[in-house]
C-alpha cells in the first residue's frame, strides 16, 4: 500500500488472512476493547486445528472435548467469529481441516497474494508463489482492524536445485537436506526462492511440504514461482476464480517469476541426485542425516552432547535400526492426499511392528474423504494404525494426542524441539515413506528396502 | 503502551544456541485466551521435573535470579513457532530484554510489540555476558547502546519505527488506522 523509507517500514496491504483458535483471541479482544471492527471479512477465513481434537467422539460423536481449556477455545473463536462476521469453517464442517492444507485446497491461496496467519508455517502458501508468512498475534489484530501490516524488505535467498531426486527420496528428504545445509538461523532476515530442475518437477503437494519448512532454517517465507503445474492444480478449486477471471488471473500470474538473471542476496546449490532418505536425530530440524548415516560423535560440542543426552541415542552409531515406539503421519508438512499414499503404498499388505502405536490424521476432511474414497483408510487400519479427524494432532502436543515421556517417534511433522510432541518426548523427522517403513519394522528404516 | 527508557538491571545467561519458542512456553500452555499468567510456565520443562518440583540446577531457580530484567542467550534465540505468548511469558516473568547475537525474525518482531526488547551483539560480547552471569547492565534504547560495568559501551541495531514507537509509547495499530484513507483508496484502486 505504502512503500518503506527510512523512518517508517513499509504499509504491506494483505490479501489473504488466516485465522484459528490458538492465536487469535487476544487479538479479538485487542478488537473489542478498543472498539474496532474487522475491516475486511471477506478476505478472512477461520478453522480450527491446532488445539481442536481429532478423535471423531469428540468432533461429531457429541462427547465432551477432553481439554477444557481447548474447548473454551474453541467455543471462544466461535463466538467470536459470529461477532466480528468472519466466516468459520467450524467443528464438524466437511471443509475444515489444517488452515495450510485448506486454504490450497479450497483455491484461495493464489499466486501473487500476500497471505498472512498467526502460524510460522504459514510460508507453506509461498508454494503457490505468494508471499505467505507467519505473524504474531498483535498483527494478527492490526490484519483483522486494518488489513495491512508494518514490513521491512526482507533479503533473497536462492536455493537452486538441479537434477533428479532417486527412489524412495521425497520432497521432505530434499527440505530436511536443505535445511541441514543452511542450518537452523542460516535463513533469518531472509524469503527463499526454490528454483531449478528438481523444484519445477515437484507436484504442488511436494511443493507445500518443502515451502512448509522454510521457517525450519529461520526464513519467513519461502516460495516457488508459479508454472503450468500451479494453474493446473488451482484451476477445478472452489474458490479459484473462475470463467473470464481466472483467464485474466492467469495472464496475471504468467507475470511474476523472477526474470532471468536475477540477483539475490544469497545463493545454495543443490545436486538433486546426492539426496538421500533423511532423518534427524537430534533436538532441532537441522540435527539431520541420512537414514544411511550414523549419529554424530559429540567430541566438545555442548549443543550435540545436550541433543544426545535428551534423544537418548549412543553417539556414533548408525541411525538405522534405532527403536521406535510411536509413528506419526500427519500435520501440515505432510497430510496431504500423496503423503498419505505414499505412506500406505507401503502398509499395503504388511502390519505394523508390535508394541508401536501409529496415528494416521490427514490434513483436512476434505482429505480424508478423498483417502476414504481410495480405500486408504482400511489400509491404514488393517496394518494397525488409528485413522483419525483431521488436525495438528502429535505436531506439537496440545490437543490430546501426544507422544508419552522418553518414547521415539518418528514423525512427519516439522519440528523435533525438545517436548515438541509432548513432555520428553524424543522425536526423529522424516518423510512419509520413511515414518511408514520404521512402523513397520518398529525401527528406523530406509523405505528403499520395502518398496 | 508505557514508554520504554533506560533501565539498569543484573543479567542471567542461557548459553544454550537455538532456544526455540516451545522451551520458551511449550504448547500445553497456549489453550489460553487471555495474554496474563503465562510467566508461571516460562520455560516450564527446563524450570520442574516431571513431578513439579522446580530443577536445583536451572538458573531461573536460583536465588540470584531473583529480579533480573535481562536475560542474555546464545544465538538465533527465540526460534520456531510464530506464538506471541513467548515474549508474553518472558514479560510476566519480569524480563524487558533478551541479548544474543541473532534473534529470530518473528520472535524479535513480536518482542518490539510488547516492549520486550531484542538487543543483538556481536559474538565477542555475547561470548564475554554468557561468561559473566549476574552482571549489571544499563540498557538505553534512545542512544541504543549497552554498557557495561567495566565502563565498556556496545551499540546494538533497532529498526528506526519500532525505536520511535517504543520510546514514545506509539502503538503501531493506532498509527496504521491513522493511514486509513490511503488504505481506502488503495483498496478502490485494487
Amino acid at each position: 500500500m505504502a512503500a518503506e523509507t527510512a523512518a517508517t517500514p513499509a504499509v504491506l496491504y494483505i490479501d489473504l488472512h488466516l485465522i484459528h483458535e490458538v492465536t487469535s483471541p487476544q487479538a479479538f479482544t485487542l478488537l473489542r476493547e478498543r472498539a474496532l471492527s474487522v475491516r475486511r471479512a471477506d478476505l478472512t477465513l477461520a478453522t480450527m486445528d491446532h488445539s481442536t481434537p481429532t478423535r471423531t467422539s469428540q468432533v461429531f460423536g457429541g462427547a465432551p472435548i477432553a481439554i477444557e481449556s481447548a474447548a473454551r477455545q474453541i467455543r471462544e473463536l466461535e463466538a467470536n467469529c459470529a461477532q466480528f462476521g468472519v466466516e468459520l469453517l467450524g467443528l464438524t464442517s466437511e471443509q475444515r481441516g489444517i488452515v495450510h492444507i485448506i486454504g490450497p485446497d479450497l483455491g484461495l491461496t493464489q499466486p501473487g497474494k500476500t497471505i498472512v496467519c498467526g502460524d510460522s508455517h504459514t510460508s507453506t502458501h509461498g508454494a503457490v508463489g505468494a508471499l505467505a508468512f507467519g505473524i504474531g498475534t498483535t498483527e494478527v489484530a492490526h490484519v483483522l482492524a486494518t488489513q495491512c501490516l508494518l514490513q521491512r524488505k526482507p533479503r533473497t535467498l536462492a536455493v537452486e536445485v538441479e537434477g533428479t531426486l532417486g527412489a524412495g527420496v521425497t520432497a521432505k528428504d530434499l527440505i530436511l537436506a536443505i535445511i541441514g545445509r543452511l542450518g537452523v538461523a542460516g535463513g533469518i532476515g531472509h524469503v527463499i526462492e526454490y528454483r531449478g530442475s528438481t523444484i519445477r518437477a515437484l507436484d504442488m503437494d511436494e511443493r507445500m511440504t518443502v515451502c512448509n519448512m522454510s521457517i525450519e532454517a529461520g526464513a519467513r517465507a519461502g516460495m516457488v514461482a508459479p508454472d503450468e503445474t500451479t494453474y493446473a492444480y488451482l484451476a477445478p478449486r472452489p474458490r479459484a476464480p473462475q470463467g473470464d477471471a481466472w483467464e485474466q488471473a492467469v495472464g496475471d500470474w504468467r507475470t511474476l517469476p523472477s526474470d532471468a538473471g536475477a540477483r539475490y542476496d544469497r545463493e545454495l546449490r543443490l545436486d538433486a541426485a546426492a539426496i538421500e532418505p533423511m532423518i534427524t536425530w537430534g533436538t532441532n530440524p537441522g540435527m539431520v542425516v541420512p537414514v544411511t548415516g550414523s549419529i554424530p560423535r559429540q567430541g566438545s560440542d555442548a549443543v550435540i552432547a545436550r541433543a544426545l543426552q535428551y534423544m537418548g541415542l549412543e553417539p556414533g552409531a548408525p541411525i538405522r535400526d534405532q527403536p521406535v515406539n510411536v509413528v506419526f503421519i500427519g500435520s501440515c508438512t505432510n497430510a496431504r492426499l500423496s503423503d498419505l499414499r505414499s505412506a500406505a503404498a507401503v502398509l499395503r499388505g504388511r502390519r505394523i511392528a508390535r508394541g508401536l502405536t501409529m496415528l494416521v490424521v490427514p490434513g483436512s476432511q476434505q482429505v480424508k474423504r478423498q483417502a476414504e474414497a481410495e480405500g486408504l483408510d482400511r489400509v491404514f487400519l488393517e496394518a494397525g494404525a488409528e485413522w483419525r479427524e483431521s488436525g495438528c494432532s502429535m505436531c506439537l502436543g496440545m490437543n490430546g494426542d501426544t507422544v508419552p515421556r522418553g518414547e521415539y517417534a518418528v514423525s512427519t511433522s516439522n519440528r523435533n524441539f525438545e517436548g515438541r510432541q509432548g513432555a520428553g518426548a524424543r522425536t526423529l523427522l522424516a518423510s512419509p515413506l520413511t515414518a511408514a517403513a520404521s512402523a513397520v519394522r518398529g525401527r528406523v528404516t530406509d523405505p528403499r528396502e520395502l518398496l | 503502551m508505557e514508554p520504554f527508557t533506560t533501565f539498569t538491571s543484573r543479567t542471567v545467561a542461557l548459553p544454550a544456541t537455538n532456544i526455540d519458542t516451545d522451551q520458551i512456553i511449550p504448547a500445553r500452555f497456549l489453550t489460553t485466551t487471555t495474554r496474563a499468567g503465562l510467566g508461571a510456565h516460562l520455560f516450564e520443562d527446563w524450570r520442574y521435573d516431571e513431578r513439579g518440583a522446580p530443577r536445583a540446577d536451572f538458573v531461573l531457580n536460583r536465588p540470584e535470579s531473583a529480579g533480573c530484567r535481562i536475560l542474555v542467550a546464545g544465538r538465533n534465540f527465540g526460534c520456531g513457532s510464530s506464538r506471541e505468548h513467548a515474549p508474553w511469558a518472558l514479560l510476566d516473568h519480569g524480563f524487558r530484554a533478551v541479548v544474543s547475537t541473532e534473534i529470530a525474525d518473528i520472535f524479535r518482531n513480536n518482542s518490539l510489540k510488547n516492549g520486550l526488547l531484542p538487543v543483538i551483539v556481536d559474538e565477542p560480547t555475547s561470548a564475554w555476558l554468557l561468561g559473566h552471569p549476574g552482571t549489571e547492565l544499563t540498557i538505553d534504547l534512545a542512544t541504543t547502546t549497552l554498557s557495561l560495568p567495566t565502563g565498556g559501551r556496545v551499540s546494538f541495531p533497532v529498526e528506526a519505527f519500532a525505536q520511535h514507537c517504543l520510546l514514545n509509547g506509539v502503538d503501531e495499530l493506532g498509527y496504521l488506522l491513522s493511514r486509513t484513507r490511503e488504505i481506502e483508496a488503495f483498496e478502490r484502486r485494487a
